[in-house]
């Protein structure tokens, strides 16, 4: 299990498009991923869970991964969070 | 766990703030509420200093009777540092003493018109339904002829589309892809959605749709409490599912175990029906009739008599 502490630097933070396309990225992996935001955890690939969350721009959120290419994809999803724009 | 300001309980109950203002951000951490008769007496030896302080016409007409010393002395070990806050009934008058200690020491003195002991069960239930045990499920929740079913499974294997032919058969929505689920009391859980994306059902292809606004007041509900998981799993040939129905299979959730049923998902099988008759299975068992075991009774009688 991968877990990691990260800050979303997006300018509209997890607004829908961002957040589907943020749902689409986490998706491509196998592993089981989480998002963490004030003590609510919700599963990475559902678009309704990231939004229900109303992740803001520069929120702290905690990313857990599990499973085969759990490593990749906290790097992957920490890139995508850590640009400005898409 | 979870905690409540004072500050919040002061707008849920429009409570007035007597005194004790800086300490409106206290949190509130246990649902049970202390009345401090005795400790009006000068028994603080097990003063429950952490629950919120209930006075009332008893404990006050009490207090009016004791000497200046006794007053000061007892308000002050009141107004604890630990003391979240202290709520007077009925719109009492308040006792300077009690108002000039709860000042000092920064606990938020509220005052409210109604009787101590509705006040007392009101504030009771707030407290128990704001700091019950929270989880938040990746799963849809519907209501399946008044059963509260979770829908649960893998990203994309049909829960909402599932959820939405339930819909259109005329049940209800509860909550898409994440569920809010809290331990209402013993043994019982009740699920809700996320206030933002609550009413809204995510259909691949289709996009965010609203389900009350599409389907009307009757297609929602708000809340309900969760009886049965169905499981949506895609078919796994190397899998063996439940061909009788004699066993049930329990997952915990929170603190209560819930009956789970494992769908394996394949084209051709109309998941909806199968939820469908799946509650209304679930409901004829809590009313006493098991399929399953009366045909299992009828066997064995069948195979005594073949001896």
């Amino acid at each position: 299990m991968v877990e990691k502490e990260m800050t979303v630097n997006l300018k509209s933070g997890l607004q829908a498009r961002p957040a589907a396309l943020f749902v689409q990225e986490a998706n491509k992996f196998n592993a089981y991923i989480y998002l963490v935001k004030g003590g609510k955890k919700v599963n990475a690939k559902s678009i309704m869970g990231i939004m229900s969350l109303a992740v803001g721009a520069e929120a702290p959120v905690t990313l857990i991964a599990e499973g085969a290419d759990e490593t990749e994809a906290v790097a992957a999803l920490q890139a995508f969070v850590s640009q400005e724009h898409i | 766990m979870g905690k409540v300001r004072v500050s919040e309980l002061i707008e849920h109950f429009d409570l007035k703030l007597v005194s004790g203002e800086k300490g409106i951000e206290r949190e509130i951490v246990t649902s049970d509420i202390s009345r401090p008769g005795l400790e009006m007496a000068g028994f603080f030896t097990y003063y429950p200093a952490e629950r919120m302080q209930l006075l009332g016409k008893t404990e006050l007409s009490f207090f009016g009777a004791l000497s200046k010393e006794d007053r000061l002395e007892r308000t002050a070990k009141l107004c604890s540092d630990e003391t979240p806050c202290i709520v007077v009934s009925r719109g009492l008058d308040i006792p300077q003493e009690l108002i000039d200690a709860a000042h000092a020491s920064n606990v938020p003195l509220l005052s409210s018109s109604l009787k101590t002991t509705r006040l007392s069960g009101l504030v009771t239930n707030y407290l128990e339904t704001r700091l019950a045990p929270m989880t938040s499920v990746h799963g849809v929740l519907v209501d399946v002829y008044g059963v509260g079913v979770l829908l649960t499974g893998d990203s994309g294997v049909g829960k909402s589309e599932t959820a939405l032919e339930l819909v259109k058969r005329g049940h209800r929505l509860v909550a898409d892809d994440s569920v809010e689920i809290r331990q209402a009391g013993e043994n019982e859980l009740v699920g809700n959605a996320p206030e933002l994306i609550q009413h809204l059902l995510e259909i691949r292809g289709l996009g965010i749709i609203n389900v009350m606004t599409l389907f009307g007041a009757g297609a929602v509900r708000n809340y309900k409490k969760v009886s049965l998981i169905i499981h949506l799993e895609f078919w796994n040939p190397e899998k063996m599912y439940d061909r009788l129905g004699l066993e049930e299979d329990h997952t915990q959730m929170v603190d209560t175990p819930l009956p789970r049923l494992t769908l394996p998902v394949r084209p051709g099988r109309n998941l909806a029906v199968i939820v469908e008759v799946a509650s209304m299975n679930f409901r004829l068992k809590k009313m006493g009739v098991h399929a399953a075991k009366q045909f299992s009774d009828r066997l064995n009688d069948a195979l005594k008599e073949n001896k």
